[in-house]
């Protein structure tokens, strides 16, 4: 069976989605997902979807849960990539992906997960903001 | 007393022409006075009326036979100019149809012995003629709205890049779902094009907001949003935003500015403060 690779960069999960996804593949992804954030213990799930070239109320769905699991295992998930088609699609269709967060692409997704990554730890440990890393 | 011998229709026309395009020409250049050159009309009129007469004596008895497709081509490229002109429906009918003045001079004249047959036929031609003008003329206007409509598509929907990662759209007139699709596919896709994370709507040039229009607004920034870019809009004039507020609609949390100018303030300060985070993260 095929699945969705799942790759660990600093401490952020990045899923790129490049083919349309059967169902049983999403739950699988789901399921993998929350795995690997807590065995690596991730602060971040960026989910590619640039290469998705439809969107229906099921990977809707699933996205919105990957969210809401990430967000109980303490890990901010950013969806990225949505193609305008996809957009217009699911705002017709009334999925609007409440409480998911989403960018323009890979890049400034990582850049939205550093920020907020950076405002916790600079309150904890850097207060001054000079530290670099 | 013997019968006189009948002339044919056609060569009946071709001897009288002369009067017939006389009466005919005076009936419809007082219709189209000032608009139209008599010369202009003397020559499309001759056209007509030779094609009419080859095409009687050629045998033609209906406007649909073989015979008169001359004639129907020289009349629908008429009609049609004259659609393009800008002329009036009842302008471009008059001038074929006063044909029948002509016939009708011809009628009084005692030396033609014309058969009421052949009159009738006749008549019912020009009559058909005058159909088939009409009916041309208004597929022409039909046909220029339809470009017109393409061309407004076309020309009203510039997506504009006010700075960097800045895009905004000045929407100029009414907003109907064909339209509000087009600018909401423009703007996405601009969106993606150019990697820029703020849009701006601008709807200065909107005369009128109602539920619909404002339901297509708010689609088109929750779909800004899923894609990961913001959307501000801006140029929601005093009796727009009683209309809004009194028909209930709720724009939520999508943020709105009252000039281009301020909205573009908003995006630069937002776009500002995420670069200084970042800066400081990746240690200046």
């Amino acid at each position: 069976m095929e699945s969705v690779p799942i790759l660990k960069i600093g401490r952020t999960l990045l899923v790129s989605i490049q083919v349309d996804l059967q169902d049983h593949t999403a739950l699988q992804l789901q399921e993998d997902l929350a795995d690997r954030i807590t065995s690596t213990g991730a602060r971040g799930v960026l989910i590619d979807i640039s290469g998705l070239e439809i969107v229906d109320s099921f990977i809707g769905r699933m996205l919105a849960s990957i969210a809401s699991i990430s967000r109980v295992l303490d890990a901010t998930t950013v969806v990225v990539g949505m193609r305008p088609a996809v957009a217009i699609t699911m705002v017709e269709l009334g999925l609007s992906l409440g409480g998911v967060r989403t960018a323009l692409d890979v890049e400034k997704g990582l850049r939205l997960l550093d920020v907020e990554e950076d405002d916790a730890e600079h309150l904890l440990l850097d207060p001054d903001g000079t530290e670099a890393e | 007393m013997a019968p006189e011998p009948v002339t044919p229709l056609s060569s009946l026309l071709q001897d009288r022409r002369e009067r017939v395009a006389a009466a005919w020409i005076e009936t419809a250049a007082a219709e189209l006075r000032g608009r139209i050159t008599r010369t202009e009309l003397e020559r499309e009129q001759t056209d007509v009326l030779d094609t009419l007469v080859a095409g009687l004596a050629a045998g033609g008895q209906v406007l649909t036979d073989p015979q008169f497709d001359g004639l129907r081509g020289l009349l629908g490229s008429v009609s049609t100019a004259r659609a393009r002109q800008g002329f009036s429906p009842r302008e471009t009918a008059v001038s074929v149809l006063a044909l029948k003045e002509g016939l009708y001079a011809l009628l009084a004249d005692r030396d033609a012995a014309v058969a009421p047959a052949d009159l009738l036929t006749l008549l019912r031609l020009v009559d058909d003629l005058g159909l088939f003008t009409f009916e041309t003329f208004a597929t022409a206007r039909e046909s220029i709205i339809a470009e017109q409509a393409e061309q407004l598509l076309e020309l009203s929907t510039p997506v504009v890049k006010l700075w960097e990662g800045v895009v905004a759209v000045p929407l100029v007139g009414t907003l109907d779902s064909a339209r509000t699709q087009v600018v909401m596919e423009k703007l996405l896709q601009t969106l993606v094009d150019t990697g820029s994370e703020h849009a701006i709507i601008d709807i200065t040039g909107v005369p009128a907001v109602d539920t619909q229009v404002a339901q297509h607004l708010l689609k088109t920034v929750v779909a800004a949003r899923l894609m990961g870019a913001e959307c501000t809009i801006s140029g929601i004039r005093p009796q727009i935003a009683q209309t809004i507020v009194a028909l209930g609609i709720e724009f939520g949390d999508i943020r709105t500015k009252a000039t281009l100018a301020d909205a573009l303030v908003a995006a630069l300060r937002t776009g500002k403060g995420r670069r200084a985070e970042t800066s400081a993260l990746t240690g200046a």
